[in-house]
């Protein structure tokens, strides 16, 4: 539980909220914005400190950890990429391997610059600026899983592209997983980008979890009116009624 | 505790010359000031001492302060100025119970030695046109008072706020302006001319009464104190340099008011220059060292040169000073500049993680910022003497705040996305100052550094009033002189050299903008 001070008074954001998520796993957590689910994420790496309640990665309670460490050992990516505008594209991606002092930190650029798809090396040298937003948001994806993390946590990581370009990152995320499996929690306001990505969607209002289930079953029976209405403007209905 | 390291930092760069010390003769800015102070060095000079001249101090704050703390060996003074600025004594005295009693008091509270007057006073000569005063038959300071209601008057800021100055002679004549406005030293005698104003306070012995045909108006109410003129003479030389003492005192009694007079128009409205007059000065009282004085003196121009003439002269035949002083004035910035770069900076690095305390301290060093030049200077002088080191001090202090605003500014709003990554990624705060917000910031450090530049060239003009030389030299000299040419030939240069700064700097802005911003 997380609790906030609001001009109308202190608010408990997340209570009440467990979450379980499984080795290799991909959970989506949907809501719109202010549903808690940047909060819930960000719970994870410590990048939020709860009031209450207790949170473990790999089993290993968060409190416990030392937050830059624990951070190290957790791939992020988030919206708008983060990249660092100063550096190049390889001193970005291999920006965690040299904190944690990897020794092969040039191997496990290129190992991970191949699975988001940059197979050729004339990419290392430019500066984010100078790349599109999908290429952006690849080199981010590709930061995110450079030191090998077992866990991996996007906040929104296709939410500002185009719907094509958008359409291709979620292919390369499905092929990336299929390569190196590893457990993700995915932030998204598209019910329609969490089934094509995830195993089970945590659904969020108000700082709670509305259902939690697979994307079938969300679709097919939503629990509350919320979710089904959720279903009904993403266009799943209709999807489904046709397949 | 970074201040102290600075301070001593600076003390140890100013440490010029061993200490077998010269004697330090220092004037005030005016041309009066200027002759005596030239004329004392060149005596010492004939007597065999080593001198060091600082002409043009401040005013009667920053030269009895240096003065008294032995930054200065000695300066003319009148007794008037150490009775009423000094002492804050106005009990009415004939002129040798006022040099006695001033005598006397330096002695008991300051340590510091009157020598015997020089021979004339100077007082303040409340002068108006030679029309104005047939006009309204003008003849005492009684008569003005009668039509003072009619008159604008036009005096120096010092007069205006001495209690021995406008608000006294006010309440003694009741006396009431339709105006007064404040004017520099420099202009007044113009202002006067022009019709600008029609009342101005001059000194008795001024040259530019006489050029302009003005009518000094009777103190008939005996409201002045007698201005004598004397040496005033440092503890350390008093008690230390009897020698130089005696050589001073030579002066004691030979100059009278028609020869100071004589001098001033020489200097003020014939053009020549101090030393010349001086020397000549020297000589017809027979205290001169060498006989090319008087030749020098006939060589001397006729007539005072046009502000146009000056300004070459000082740029062109005199270009060695000015090399010098632009030299001078280059460390005097530089210098200060770094060592306010060296503690601003990671001050504000230290506010940017302390942010609570960050926005009043911000503002703190921007009050510092708002203390006028010359009162920080005065302020120094009883600590740090004059010279290089509270210029310096000065001058540091004036740097920080710009050079503290950018960087604490620079480094908070750096990009938050990145910051939030580097965060997120598991870099340590100490990491994400030093690789990320530190040179996202750096072009808008670099743009605090080259504000605080441009602002440091331009108020070391200002540290030729504490006698530490740079293009401020010539400024002060040709506002006390009255002479454009002069006062150009300083701030021309300063310009000039604030905007080679300024583009100099936008360089190294453009040099530590990171690649791939």
């Amino acid at each position: 539980m997380k609790r906030y001070t609001t001009p109308a008074g202190p608010v408990d954001a997340l209570a009440g909220v467990s979450l379980d998520v499984a080795d290799g796993e991909c959970v989506a957590l949907v809501g719109e914005s202010g549903s808690g689910k940047t909060t819930l994420l960000r719970c994870f790496n410590r990048l939020v400190e709860p009031d209450s309640g207790a949170i473990a990665v790999n089993d290993a309670d968060v409190r416990r950890a030392n937050e830059v460490e624990l951070r190290r050992h957790i791939g992020y990516v988030m919206q708008e990429g983060g990249l660092m505008p100063h550096w190049t594209v390889r001193r970005n991606v291999e920006l965690v391997p040299w904190l944690i002092g990897i020794p092969n930190a040039d191997a496990l650029v290129r190992e991970a610059m191949a699975l988001v798809g940059f197979t050729d090396g004339s990419f290392y040298g430019r500066y984010p600026r100078q790349l599109s937003g999908g290429q952006r948001q690849r080199v981010a994806l590709a930061r995110a899983l450079a030191a090998r993390p077992t866990v991996l946590l996007l906040d929104e990581p296709f939410g500002a592209l185009d719907a094509i370009t958008r359409a291709d990152l979620q292919e390369m995320f499905m092929a990336v997983r299929k390569q190196r499996p590893v457990t993700c929690v995915l932030v998204t306001h598209d019910l329609f980008e969490a089934q094509r990505l995830a195993d089970r969607i945590a659904v969020m209002r108000a700082g709670a979890i509305e259902q939690l289930a697979e994307p079938r079953e969300i679709i097919g029976s939503p629990a509350t009116t919320y979710v089904a209405r959720l279903v009904e403007k993403a266009g799943l209905n209709r999807v489904d009624r046709h397949a | 505790m970074k201040l102290l390291i600075v301070l001593v930092l600076a003390m140890a760069l100013a440490q010029d010359a061993p200490r077998a010390r010269p004697i330090v003769v220092a004037s005030k800015p005016f041309g009066e000031s200027y002759i005596l102070c030239e004329m004392f060095a060149q005596l010492l000079e004939a007597r065999g001492f080593r001198v060091d001249r600082r002409p043009g101090l401040g005013a009667t704050e920053i030269a009895f302060a240096a003065l008294r703390n032995g930054s200065i060996d000695v300066y003319p003074e009148y007794t008037g100025t150490g009775l009423l600025a000094i002492l804050a004594d106005t009990t009415r005295r004939t002129p040798a119970q006022a040099f006695t009693h001033v005598a006397s008091e330096f002695r008991r509270q300051f340590g510091v030695t009157w020598l015997p007057p020089l021979g004339f006073e100077n007082t303040y000569a409340i002068s108006v046109r030679r029309e104005t005063a047939t006009q309204y038959s003008l003849r005492t300071l009684t008569d003005l008072a009668r039509v003072a209601p009619s008159l604008r008057a036009g005096f120096t800021a010092d007069f205006i706020g001495r209690h021995d100055g406008l608000p006294g002679l006010a309440r003694a004549y009741g006396l009431g302006f339709r105006e007064v406005r404040p004017l520099l030293a420099a202009v007044k005698y113009q202002a006067l001319a022009s019709g600008g104003v029609d009342v101005i306070d001059g000194y008795s012995t001024d040259g530019l009464i006489a050029r302009y045909d003005l009518v000094v108006l009777a103190d008939d109410r005996g409201f002045f104190p007698p201005y004598q003129a004397a040496a005033l003479v440092s503890a350390a030389v008093a008690r230390d340099d009897p020698r130089a003492v005696a050589a001073l005192a030579e002066l004691s009694g030979r100059i009278d008011g028609a020869t100071m007079r004589a001098l001033n128009r020489k200097l003020e409205v014939d053009g020549v220059s101090v030393d010349m007059v001086a020397r000549g000065a020297l000589d017809s009282l027979g205290l001169g060292s060498t006989s090319r004085a008087t030749a020098d003196a006939q060589r001397a121009p006729a007539g005072r040169m046009s502000a146009w003439d000056s300004f070459v002269h000082a740029m062109v035949n005199d270009r060695a000073a000015l090399a010098r002083r632009t030299w001078r004035h280059l460390v005097l910035s530089a210098v200060s500049l770094v060592a306010a770069a060296l503690v601003a900076i990671p001050f504000a690095l230290v506010l940017e993680r302390r942010r609570r305390l960050a926005e009043p301290l911000v503002r703190v060093t921007g009050l510092l910022q708002t203390i006028p030049g010359i009162a920080l200077l005065a302020f120094m002088i009883p600590l740090l003497g004059i010279g290089i080191v509270p210029a310096l001090v000065a001058l540091f202090v004036y740097s920080l705040y710009p050079i503290v605003r950018n960087t604490y500014s620079g480094v908070r709003d750096a990009d938050p996305v990145a910051v939030n990554a580097a965060h997120a990624l598991g870099m340590t705060p100490a990491q994400v100052l030093r690789l990320v917000r530190l040179p996202l910031a750096a072009p808008t450090i670099m743009a605090g550094v080259r504000t605080a530049a441009v602002i440091n060239v331009g108020t070391a003009t200002l540290a030729a009033f504490i006698g530490a030389g740079g293009l401020g030299e010539p400024i002060v000299t040709g506002l006390a002189l009255s002479d454009t040419g002069l006062i150009l030939s300083g701030a021309v240069p300063a310009a000039v050299l604030a905007l080679l700064v300024d583009v100099a700097l936008a360089g190294c802005e453009r040099a530590v903008r990171p690649k791939g911003l």
